[in-house]
């Protein structure tokens, strides 16, 4: 179900290296839940990280947005923290404001919106961390123990 | 599938290379020993990111280091967990999970036939904590079933068991635990992921004292913790992982950190606080051991069998406990979990009792007596007089242990000289018998 399809490792390296402005649909202002997390962490790797939450003017310093329609910039990645029957919707508007990827966080799972998101030419990720996958591929996620399945000889570049 | 994700290497090539990358600065290709007590922060915001857990960063040496974090993810990597955190000793990292997931008036059930150091621990441990304790016999599936109660958030138990050879059937054990929403944790000393990795076959959390065939050359003392990533800490019967944290800032570690939420409190929050924590020098011997530890397993395993083979032939000896011997109960079981061998930790019975317990260790050369096991040297020990020291004869009795029990690791000499010194050591009690 959590189909393997939608966590292959070279279309995930390819975003992470290729992607510039994510927008983040259910960005919390809240410092403790995890798309808070996430949007601090990708600012700080450098991403110009958009929030997307009708319930706040402002999170991490960035004007909020109450819809994907509403962001007057071109977006690269939609990165999604709602539950799963939000998600068509979200990813037809994804379609229409022309991102290049639909991207589910751990848990968020819903095939029908991957299909509309596919359909319409976007890659999808489903039920992986945003911020795991950087750490893993780009970052750090070594220092603490995880693993990040891993196996290379090559020397890693400075983080 | 990318040419880097580790799924597609086989084992022996992960027990080289998973968890290091040459760094950046040298290129060294060695695992670098960064022997550091603390590390220097980029800028103000970094050194908060850091302390927030918004982002992966050195803070202190007690809570993370790159040489044991390199160990730890690559024990991970090989039992097949979502990390690792390493531990002082292998039972600072059970402290550790017990510490992490249990509150006062929780329930624990352990195996029966545990490592006599285990059973000390959580008897101890768990009275201190307000914690209640229920040993089981770990073949009977409906001893493990019965125990468990509405507080009951553990069960406990070995791959194989100390010093008894007990198999457990870790699959039928993980169900009857996840049947009632309750973690299983298996010790893998004994078997390490060389011989079985418990994850795969259900277990929630799993100990390894890297102490022994881990590291395999007993120099080292330390331990580590794996999780599978799987179990669902926010199932509401676990409030004390689950809820937000009042020893960090109010943080609910399961639903921030998903996947990661119990390891990371278990490093966050418990490593730090116990502060049992693997020195960096440690953790690179455990390296080295890790790099061959498949090979040795095997070596392990061919002289465990040739010598319990030697040994269950000879009429001087009872009740030769090799779970890899035909006759043993648990062949099955091993032909299950154990395929490549049931470990090299086996005891066996002299009929002579303590006296010639004690006689037949004395007259050997080649076997070191020693409290230990795992070592490339082959140990031999007498449980009575030693590691199960504190148990009462009733739970001598329990754990399998007789006054005439002699628990042998075996090593990785040349067979021929192994067991030319169990024969004059046999010969020995032999002569002593004769003049009794
Ligand atoms: C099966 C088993 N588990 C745990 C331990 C404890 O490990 P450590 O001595 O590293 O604390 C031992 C030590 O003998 C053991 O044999």
């Amino acid at each position: 179900m959590t189909a393997r399809r939608y966590q292959d490792p070279d279309v995930i390296r390819k975003v992470l290296h290729e992607a510039r402005t994510i927008a983040v649909v259910g960005l919390s202002p809240n410092e403790l839940r995890a798309s808070n997390f996430v949007g601090f962490y990708l600012r700080r790797h450098g991403y110009h990280v958009i929030p997307v939450n009708p319930r706040a003017d402002e999170v991490l310093g960035e004007r909020s947005y109450p819809r994907l329609a509403d962001i007057p910039e071109p977006v690269d990645i939609v990165n999604v923290f709602r539950a799963p029957d939000a998600v068509p919707e979200i990813a037809q508007e994804a379609f229409e404001i022309g991102a290049k990827m639909l991207w589910l966080q751990f848990g968020v799972i819903s095939p029908e919106g991957a299909e509309i998101a596919e359909r319409g030419g976007l890659n999808v990720v489903m039920d992986r961390c945003l911020k795991v996958e950087h750490a893993r591929w780009l970052g750090r996620m070594h220092w603490l123990g995880f693993n990040t399945h891993r196996v290379t000889s090559r020397r890693a570049s400075a983080v | 599938m990318s040419s880097d994700d580790s799924e597609q290497f086989g084992f022996d090539t992960r027990a080289i290379h998973a968890g290091q990358r040459p760094e950046p600065t040298s290129g060294a290709r060695a695992v670098p020993i960064f022997q550091t007590a603390s590390y220097v922060f980029e800028d103000s915001e970094a050194a908060a990111a850091y302390f927030n857990l918004q982002e992966y960063g050195n803070t202190y040496s007690r809570i993370m280091n790159p040489t044991v974090a390199a160990f730890e993810e690559r024990v991970a990597n090989l039992e097949g967990a979502a990390g690792g955190v390493a531990f002082a000793s292998g039972l600072a990292a059970q402290a550790a999970v017990f510490a992490t997931i249990f509150e006062p008036g929780d329930h624990l059930v352990v195996s029966s036939a545990l490592y006599g150091g285990t059973i000390t621990q959580v008897k101890h441990l768990t009275r201190k904590l307000s914690i209640e304790l229920t040993f089981v016999d770990p073949d009977d599936l409906e001893a493990w079933r019965g125990a468990i109660k509405d507080n009951t958030k553990a069960l406990f138990a070995e791959t194989i068991g100390n010093p008894a050879g007990n198999v457990l059937d870790i699959a039928a054990v993980a169900e009857i635990a996840h049947d009632r929403d309750t973690p299983l944790i298996v010790d893998n000393t004994f078997a390490t992921p060389s011989l079985c990795r418990p994850i795969e076959w259900g277990a929630d959390i799993v100990v390894n004292s890297a102490t022994k065939f881990i590291g395999g050359h007993g120099t080292s003392i330390g331990g580590v913790v794996v999780e599978s990533g799987v179990f669902d800490w926010s199932n509401g019967r676990f409030p004390v992982v689950a809820d937000p944290s009042p020893a960090y800032h109010g943080l609910a570690f399961h639903e921030t950190f998903g996947v990661y939420g119990l390891l990371m409190k278990l490093r966050a929050e418990t490593l730090r606080d116990l502060g049992a924590c693997l020195s960096p020098f440690n953790a690179f011997l455990f390296l080295q051991g890790l790099e061959t530890l498949s090979l040795r397993m095997d070596r392990h395993v061919e002289n465990a069998l040739a010598t319990a083979t030697w040994l269950s032939h000879r009429s001087d000896v009872e009740r030769v406990t090799y779970p890899g011997l035909d006759e043993s109960v648990y062949r099955p079981l091993v032909e299950r979990y154990l395929p490549r061998g049931a470990g090299a930790v086996y005891s066996f019975d002299l009929p002579g009792g303590r006296q010639a317990g004690g006689r037949f260790i004395e007259a050997l050369d080649l076997w070191s007596h020693l409290a230990n096991v795992g070592d490339a040297k082959s140990l031999v020990l007498h449980p009575a007089s030693t590691t199960h020291r504190q148990l009462s004869d009733e739970e001598l009795v329990r754990a399998g242990i007789g006054p005439g029990t002699i628990r042998l690791s075996v090593g990785l000499e040349d067979i021929e000289d192994l067991l030319r010194d169990l024969e004059q050591g046999l010969e020995a009690v032999g002569r002593e018998g004769a003049r009794a």
